[in-house]
Formats: C-alpha cells, sequence, structure tokens
C-alpha cells in the first residue's frame, strides 16, 4: 500500500511505539518564542532537568512582544535569551535580528523537505509548505522535545485537496485557504495533515505555499503539507548549495518525499478556483467566509497588514500595488508589520515602506503583536480591523473588537476606502493609470 | 493520578476555542496560578457569567471541537487551577487534547446524542460527573437519577493520566 508524505516521515522518524496508534518521533528541530518556552524552562529546571537535546537543532526567537512591553514580557524574554546563551544555541534571534517566527525560521533554512519539527505555537503548521511534518504543540511537548528531541503522534490521517484552474486577477492563496476553511469548516481536518496538491499550488512560490499552509490549523489540521519541488529548491538555495550539484539535483531528491500514487487518503478534495472571487470573514470562526462584495460597505476602524499569514515581500507587495499614489481614509488607522527585518529591509530598498507611509500607514518593527492583541494595535470595545492575519475569534485583537480576516490587496483596498471593499477598483483604476 | 469528577459547568456552544478559554493578553504571565481570575473571560455564550458560573465547578461538559485554535496549554492550565481537571464533549481540537493528557488531566469523548441528553437532564443545573478511570465509565448523579456512561480511553492516554503527564512518562523512558 503507498504512503502519505506525513506516513514516509513517520516511517522514518519513528524511534518508539508504545502503544498501537502512538508513533514517538525524532525530531530535526525544536523551535521556540518567548510565549510558550518560558514556562517549560521553569518547569525543567525545577525538575533539575535544565538540559537540551542538541543545541544546534533548537532555535529560538522574540517575536511576540517586541519590544517588550511591560515587566512580565520583559522576564519572558530574559528567560528565553539566558536560557539559549546558557545551552550555547546559537540560532537565537533577539530584537533588530528577529521575526515572525514562522516567517522567519523558513528563511534561516531551517525547514527542510523530510523534516519533523515542533514549535509551542499553533502556527507551525505554516512550515509544512516545505514538504515537511510541522505539528503545533503545547508547553510540555516542547519541553520534552527540549529535552528529548522526540514528540507523539497519533497515526498520520491526511486528506488530499488538488487545487485547480486558474487564479483569477486580484484572488490570492489567502482567498484559496479561506475559502477551503468556509467549505470544510472549523473542524474539518480535526487530526488530519492536509496535503496541497495540483496545477495552483505549482505555480504557487514559497510565500503563498506558506500562507496555505499557514491557516491549516484553522479547519483544525495538524499541518498543511506542499509537494517540496524546483520552487522549494529554488527558495532554499542558499542554505543547502553545499549539498547538491545544482538546484535540479535537489529538486530530483525532495521526490523522495512526494506520496506514493497509490497512497490511501480519508477524503479528496478537487477544487477549481477559476470561479473564485475575494473573500473575507464576516463572524467569529474562520470559517464564516463569504465573497469581499457582499460584506462591501462594512465600515472599518483599523488595517493591519503582517502576522506569519501575509506578512512576507509578495504580500508587502500586493498591499503596495494597490495603495501607490493614493491616501488611506482619514478615518482608518493602518498598520504595517512587515514579518522579518529580512523583510523589512527589502521593503525598504524596493521603495514599499515609502508607499506605505505616504498613503498614512504606520510602519512597524516585525512582530506578532496585533495579531493577538497581544502589543500593538488592540482594538477597542466595538472597534472593527480588517486584517490579513488568521483568526477572528471574540476578543482576539481586543476585548469587544471585530476582526474581518482577507488578503493583504483587499485590506489595503478597504484601507482607502474606508470600509471593506474588493481590491479590484483600484486596481483596474491603476491598470488604466499605467497604460 | 489526578481526580476527575465534581459539579459540572455546561458550555452550550460547539468550537469554543483557547482565546476565549483564556484570551493571549495573559499568555505574558509565566506562572500557572496567574491565568485563574480570567478563565472564559471572552467566552461568546449568551447568559454566561464567567464569575458567577465557574466556582465550584470541577468539570466542563461541551459541544463539537472544543479547544480549537491556539495551542497555548495556558487554556488546561487556567482550567486546572481553578480546579476543573476533567472535560467532557463530542469532540476536541487536536492540540487541546494532547495539551490535556500532557499535563494528566482528562478529555471523555461522548456521542452526540449522550451530550445532548446530559444538557437536558441538567435542566435543575445540578449535574455532578466523576470519571472512573481503571473502569472506564462517567458516573453521573442529577438529583435522584444516576447513570454510568462508558467512555473508550486508549492505553497510551491511559498511561499519561496515571504517570501525571507527558513529561514525567517520556522522561523515565527516553
Amino acid at each position: 500500500m503507498g504512503k502519505t508524505v506525513a506516513e514516509k516521515i513517520f516511517e522514518s522518524h519513528v524511534v518508539d511505539r508504545p502503544a498501537e496508534d502512538v508513533w514517538v518521533l525524532r525530531l530535526d528541530a525544536v523551535l521556540c518564542h518567548e510565549i510558550t518556552t518560558p514556562t517549560a524552562i521553569l518547569d525543567l529546571m525545577r525538575l533539575g532537568k535544565d538540559r537540551v537535546f542538541d543545541p544546534s537543532r533548537i532555535k529560538a526567537v522574540i517575536d511576540h512582544v517586541t519590544p517588550a512591553k511591560d515587566s512580565n514580557t520583559a522576564t519572558q524574554g530574559k528567560v528565553l535569551r539566558e536560557w539559549a546563551r546558557r545551552h550555547h544555541i546559537t540560532d537565537f534571534f533577539d530584537i533588530g535580528r528577529n521575526g515572525v517566527c514562522h516567517v522567519l525560521f523558513p528563511e534561516k533554512g531551517f525547514i527542510r523537505p523530510g523534516y519533523a519539527v515542533i514549535m509551542g505555537d499553533s502556527h507551525t503548521c505554516t512550515d509544512g509548505a516545505f514538504g515537511a511534518f510541522t505539528p503545533g504543540v503545547g508547553t510540555t511537548d516542547l519541553a520534552v522535545g527540549i529535552l528529548k528531541g522526540v514528540c507523539a503522534f497519533r497515526r498520520p490521517q491526511t486528506m488530499k485537496i488538488t487545487l485547480t484552474g486558474e487564479l483569477p486577477q486580484g484572488v490570492f492563496a489567502k482567498d484559496v485557504i479561506l475559502s477551503v476553511i468556509g467549505r470544510i469548516g472549523v473542524g474539518g481536518a480535526t487530526n488530519r495533515i492536509i496535503e496541497f496538491d495540483g496545477p495552483v499550488v505549482q505555480r504557487m512560490n514559497m510565500e503563498a505555499r506558506m500562507t496555505l499552509c499557514n491557516m491549516t490549523v484553522e479547519a483544525g489540521g495538524t499541518c498543511g503539507i506542499c509537494y517540496a519541488d524546483a520552487m522549494t529548491a529554488d527558495y532554499l538555495w542558499e542554505h543547502i548549495r553545499g549539498e547538491y550539484p545544482d538546484k535540479a539535483a535537489a529538486a530530483a531528491d525532495f521526490r523522495k518525499w512526494w506520496p506514493d500514487p497509490d497512497a490511501v487518503y480519508e477524503e479528496t478534495i478537487v477544487y477549481d478556483v477559476s470561479g473564485l472571487a475575494p473573500v473575507t470573514t464576516f463572524g467569529q470562526k474562520p470559517d464564516n467566509v463569504r465573497p469581499v462584495r457582499e460584506m462591501e460597505g462594512t465600515p472599518i476602524d483599523q488595517v493591519f497588514i503582517g502576522s506569519c499569514t501575509n506578512g512576507r515581500m509578495d504580500d508587502l507587495r500586493s498591499a503596495a500595488r494597490v495603495l501607490t499614489g493614493r491616501k488611506i481614509h482619514p478615518r482608518v488607522r493602518g498598520i504595517v508589520c512587515p514579518a522579518t527585518t529580512k523583510i523589512f529591509s527589502q521593503a525598504l530598498e524596493e521603495g514599499l515602506i515609502r508607499v506605505f507611509t505616504d498613503a498614512g500607514f504606520c510602519v512597524t518593527n516585525p512582530t506578532c503583536g496585533p495579531c493577538l492583541g497581544m502589543s500593538t494595535g488592540v482594538l477597542a470595545e466595538g472597534e472593527v480591523c480588517a486584517s490579513t492575519s488568521n483568526r477572528n475569534f471574540n476578543g482576539r485583537m481586543g476585548r469587544g473588537g471585530m476582526v474581518h480576516l482577507m488578503s493583504p490587496a483587499t485590506a489595503a483596498a478597504s484601507a482607502i476606502a474606508g470600509h471593506i471593499t474588493n481590491s479590484e477598483l483600484y486596481q483596474a483604476s491603476r491598470i488604466a493609470k499605467d497604460k | 493520578m489526578k481526580n476527575f469528577g465534581g459539579r459540572v459547568l455546561f458550555l452550550d456552544r460547539a468550537d469554543i476555542n483557547t482565546d476565549e478559554i483564556i484570551p493571549a493578553k495573559y499568555l505574558t504571565e509565566i506562572a500557572r496560578e496567574a491565568l485563574k481570575p480570567y478563565l472564559l473571560e471572552s467566552l461568546n455564550l449568551a447568559g454566561f457569567d464567567p464569575k458567577r458560573d465557574i466556582p465550584g465547578k470541577q468539570v466542563v461538559i461541551s459541544r463539537a471541537n472544543f479547544g480549537c485554535g491556539s495551542s497555548r496549554e495556558h487554556a488546561p492550565w487556567a482550567l486546572e487551577v481553578n480546579g476543573i481537571r476533567l472535560v467532557i464533549a463530542e469532540s476536541f481540537a487536536r492540540i487541546f487534547r494532547q495539551n490535556m493528557f500532557n499535563c494528566g488531566l482528562l478529555v471523555v469523548e461522548l456521542p452526540r446524542d449522550t451530550i445532548a441528553r446530559l444538557f437536558t437532564d441538567d435542566a435543575r443545573g445540578e449535574m455532578f460527573a466523576t470519571a472512573d478511570v481503571a473502569r472506564g465509565v462517567i458516573q453521573i448523579r442529577a438529583g435522584a437519577k444516576a447513570e454510568e456512561i462508558p467512555f473508550a480511553l486508549s492505553d497510551f492516554d491511559r498511561q499519561l493520566v496515571e504517570a501525571g503527564g507527558w513529561l514525567e512518562y517520556a522522561d523515565a523512558r527516553y
């Protein structure tokens, strides 16, 4: 019987089968940030087990609240920083060199095809875009990962979503994943991995694939997985050039992490995206999805462009394309948050930061802050945010606040209009102007 | 092994997420005990008042997909520091479910019809539920009514509950 990607990774990483349904896997990397890791560190210290299984396989970043906003968050940073120093964890990224973990760690080349990786953060599912098994876990799994380099999982069940057709103008990976979640529901992929396949995914670059995989947890999924190919080899090239004669050889090697043709799936969905229009959310669950045109005119107070879902270069470029030469609505507060220091610098070089500030956006340092109402951009009671992030839960960006999820282009267009609107309006006028 | 039982807090909604169980702004607390006053603060459920409804409860019964969203183990911790060590629901999100067992806490999945009946039986708001882990049954007491409902628990999950959590189990084994 053929195997799925996850089954191949499980079989190559298994170190113990303590029960019928349980696989204990050896981990290629354990990723850490300052919110969920300090408690694991303090637990290990209290138990007299302040050790790490392999400092070269542990990567850490301060990203959720940076710079620290108060004594508590300063302490969380301090615990992580001192721990990294104490255990000679050299891949530690502090302010000035940091970024949103799920964007930073792939950018550093830490996620490779066939890897098994955990992090104490649900959006670790993003990293499956590289053909890896990358579940988010809690603090106890993280503590055991740090100490022993292993983690336990139930048998991997996989569903396959094949994306066919052509993405229409103004429709992005974000619109695709939101509509997928709208179709299968917030529990539609629970205890499952989602393999994304088909010509649409093959054409997507790594940034778009990461957006796709990032929100699999919003359908309950363990992680998303895209098949590692030439696009993956190209993205990783600076980190893997010593291991392969050329990119084609790397891509060919990655094929061992593709599923077998006769792999068995729990469910298979074929989805033609050709007719898809830009979408947004309307309620407080990520599966409350409808076309932007049905939400047209919904007033907004704030626009947030950033996060592990949409804080990468292409996201900033597509927002800037809509914003160039325009001003955001005077009633709207605009926040752009490039996801990593490298992306910030690149955006500066390409003139995007200037486009944002000219339009009236505030550009912040890289941080997760606004997405979960932790540090910057918290909403007041009754306020509404058009956001490129991943969760519209009750109180997510501040108690009593409302969040509508959408693509960066739609968020930029909405910032100009002062209400939720379709980016096509602005893109059409831009094309006319360019002519 | 911990004790799993007591008076039931009914949360009548599906898809209750971990942001509702404990909002992100409290994740800046390193000590678990500090989470106590904020449990279910952001729960979107008509008529629910955490200050009034949580004290004195040791068990939660809810609908499908309980604990979806973030991986924060602060959700099980916030429950535990309030004395709630058992959650019974139709189904659970993967990470929340694992976090509960990893902490030596118990989640029990029961069929939709059974859950629906428990909601009805609780009409007077005085239901007690206790898990007997060794026998694999939930003992229910509501007024004069009493019953036993069997539940499935895998060997591995049982070992985690008995060991007091995954850290204890893994440290002894790997």
